[in-house]
């Protein structure tokens, strides 16, 4: 009993050993789980940014009245316009034609007579639809800012208090840096580069070569065959993710709130439905090609668009969130992000652990099956 | 004699691409299941979310801002409670994306024209979701406002502002997420075909072949030139119809001058895709030279979030992306029928590229040959 025992554990490290090997002479293996983590997280941390920090304006002033003026200078007072007058507004529509600025304000002729004779003035919001998200921005703070300097003008001239006032609070990430959310985010991105891709990738190479099935030959069993490449490949995972977690730390400043305990705990439980599907992609195709393919479409897109990354997913049609619910970085994601931002909600992390879990055991059951077809 | 032998290798590339089960997987299923998927999930509104509201005023005022927050098409759900812990672990879990409180004084500050008090809690860990929660919330407030007593005095002086939106008036996301697709995946395709097209000669040894046979360097470069911008310009029109007759998107200018611009943009984009398969010895590295240059080549485009918002630097670097300028041309040409001259404006720099990348690609060929 006990010799057999030792046996199997030396073979398992013998195998992990050589494993290990492997990953550390394969340039492809250096890359995806070293180089592709850093890139990604550069272009999350740096080049991907929602925040709509200033916008150009076209402010036109259609009369030039102290009224106007002052209007005009509470939009060039504004931290969310960087404005340039004019005093006619096709001085800015080709300017709005070929996205140089983002809007036009138009303060209108007779704003001040309409004004003083309580017609119901209007400024007018010109925006490029061409580009929704930023559209949406500058209607938005282009009406704050005539609310503001209204409430303000009815307070200088005590007309009457402002009946109601609404305060912001943005919990977790009152900057509102949209970095914070997009680098925690980016990190489950690429822990699905490394179980996804990369295992399935050189899995596949295995079949393709056929040492699979020579080392079927050898008194290994299926499951410590299986074993020895999923040890080092969810090692080279969680040392992905270290990696990534340091920099988001160190470099980009992203708080940390929460524990290494949670975040370890996380990503362990993320790797396994991550590992398991690339074990199950691997032994489908047995080709390395097909394997990256399938890797990419089932792997590394819905993580990226289908788990509330960076799309909200009750914004989806109900289909689409429903194939949502099958993929595995939408429950880790949300937990990822209160990890750095919101610090330890045990409650909230226990449940993406379990479902996590469960997914992970379904993908390994399958694929073992589907390995061990292969080898009879 | 160049042309016969040079026709030869293009069809055969096209047999090989067409013949291969493998290789026709990659040119018509991920291409169009990225369209679909892409076209309904990647948008940044915000549809359908929950809300939650604790009301601790007793008077008319509190109910009735609550059940205009009801009323609201843009919640989902709209949860009552009158437990701030209750409140504090919604936020948490993410069970709803922002809270409203109520504070005990509400209505009788409103009654007796003192400034009321509000406060939204919104979820930071989702920014840019929670301002456009905001956005809502706060127009919720301002029509309440402008119903109480005070409200009604100002009314007489209320300015408000009135919004046109140009080239898409319902500012529908697909609008802008479509004709970006149009492009993008016209460059996933035409990136992973030429990137493996040689290094996949390479690994079944077909290359040597090809090289001892009559075919001049320059020719099998050309032949390999060819059919991935052909196949680009099929997924490109492809793209377009989907566009104008399954997601309704108005295409207002000019095709012809689009498709010209489409030629210089395949022609770079196979520039770098041919770098690469000279570099790639197998095709599990072409694979991934593919995608080392697609991610940030998509990221960095202003496909999904502006340049504008990028660090000055990293701007600098996307003006080597063929993706930036066909982006400004496709989102021009289908929704603001850009003059001429901006699409001129545009095309060059990416005629610059190929005439750059195409050479050097070349170049590296040979070098690895000998």
């Amino acid at each position: 009993m006990t010799t057999l025992r030792r046996g199997r554990v030396r073979r398992l490290t013998a195998l992990i050993r050589k494993e290990s090997f492997q990953i550390i002479r394969d340039p492809s293996s250096i890359l995806i789980a070293l180089v592709l983590p850093l890139i990604l997280l550069f272009l999350f941390g740096y080049g991907v940014s929602l925040d709509t920090s200033r916008t150009n304006v076209g402010l036109v002033l259609e009369e030039t009245t102290p009224v106007t003026l002052e209007l005009a200078a509470s939009f060039q007072n504004s931290r969310y316009f960087d404005v340039t007058v004019g005093h006619d507004r096709r001085e800015f529509a080709e300017d709005l034609v070929q996205s140089r600025i983002g809007g036009i304000l138009v303060i209108p002729n007779g704003f001040t007579a309409d004004l003083t004779a309580a017609r119901h003035p209007a400024v007018q919001v010109i925006v490029d639809g061409a580009d929704p998200n930023t559209a949406n921005f500058v209607q938005n703070y282009a009406a704050g800012t005539v609310s503001t300097w209204e409430a303000q003008r009815a307070a200088e001239r005590a007309l009457t208090a402002t009946p109601l006032l609404v305060q912001q609070r943005f919990w977790f990430n009152p900057e509102l840096k949209s970095r914070n959310f997009l680098v925690p985010g980016s990190i489950a991105i690429v822990m699905t580069l490394v179980g996804t891709l990369l295992t399935s990738m050189v899995i596949a190479r295995e079949w393709e070569r056929g040492t699979m099935e020579a080392m079927m030959a050898t008194p290994v069993t299926a499951w410590e065959l299986l074993a020895g490449k999923i040890v080092p490949y969810f090692l080279l995972g969680l040392a992905s993710m270290s990696l990534c977690v340091g920099l988001a730390v160190f470099l980009f400043g992203v708080p940390f709130r929460g524990s290494i305990l949670a975040l370890y705990a996380l990503s362990a439980a993320f790797l396994m439905p991550s590992l398991g599907q690339g074990l199950l992609i691997s032994a489908v195709t047995k080709n390395q090609f097909l394997a990256s393919q399938l890797a990419l479409l089932s792997g590394f897109l819905p993580s990226f668009l289908l788990s509330g990354f960076i799309f909200e997913i009750n914004s989806m049609p109900l289909v689409i969130q429903y194939v949502s619910m099958i993929v595995p970085a939408r429950y880790l994601i949300p937990s990822l992000q209160s990890v750095f931002l919101a610090g330890d909600i045990w409650p909230m992390f226990l449940r993406s652990i379990l479902v996590l879990l469960g997914f992970g055991l379904v993908l390994f059951a399958v694929a073992i099956r589907k390995t061990a077809k292969r080898i009879t | 004699m160049g042309l016969t032998r040079l026709l030869a290798l293009v069809r055969k590339e096209f047999l090989a691409l067409f013949r291969d089960p493998k290789s026709r997987m990659i040119l018509i299923m991920p291409p169009l299941i990225q369209l679909v998927v892409f076209s309904y999930a990647a948008t940044l509104e915000v549809r359908n979310v929950d809300v939650m509201v604790l009301n601790r005023d007793s008077g008319h005022w509190g109910a009735e801002l609550t059940s205009r927050i009801e009323a609201s098409p843009q919640f989902h759900l709209v949860q009552r409670t009158d437990d701030p812990a209750e409140l504090r672990e919604a936020i948490d879990r993410e069970w709803v994306i922002a809270a409203v409180e109520i504070g005990a004084d509400f209505s009788r500050d409103i009654e007796s024209g003192v400034t009321a008090e509000m406060a939204v809690i919104l979820d930071g860990r989702r920014s840019n979701a929670s301002q456009i929660v905001s956005g809502y919330i706060s127009s919720i407030a301002a029509g309440l406002a402008a119903d109480t007593p005070a409200g009604q005095r100002l009314a007489t002086v209320r300015v408000g502002t009135v919004a046109r939106n140009w080239f898409n008036p319902n500012l529908e996301f697909k609008w802008f997420m479509v004709p970006g697709l149009v492009a993008s995946i016209a460059m996933l395709v035409g990136l992973l075909v030429t990137s493996l097209s040689i290094a996949r000669e390479r690994e079944l040894g077909t290359f040597d072949q090809l090289m001892v046979s009559p075919l001049r360097t320059h020719e099998i470069l050309i032949g390999k030139v060819i059919p991935p911008i052909l196949i680009g310009f099929l997924h490109i029109t492809l793209f377009i119809l989907a566009a104008v007759w399954i997601f309704g998107i108005p295409l207002r200018g000019s095709v012809i001058a689009l498709y010209a611009a489409a030629f210089f943009y395949l022609v770079s984009l196979v520039g770098f895709g041919l770098f690469i398969s000279a570099l790639a010895a197998t095709q599990q590295q072409a694979i991934l030279g593919a995608f080392l240059f697609l991610v940030p080549a998509m990221l960095l485009s202003g496909f999904a979030t502006p340049i504008a918002n990028m660090p000055g630097w990293l701007q600098v670097l996307t003006y080597v992306n063929p993706l930036r300028y066909f982006l400004v041309i496709v989102r021009g040409v289908f929704l603001k029928d850009i003059p001429l001259a901006e699409i001129i404006a545009e095309t060059a720099p990416m005629a610059v590229i190929a005439a750059i990348t195409l050479p050097a690609a070349g170049w590296l060929f040979r070098s690895r040959l000998e």
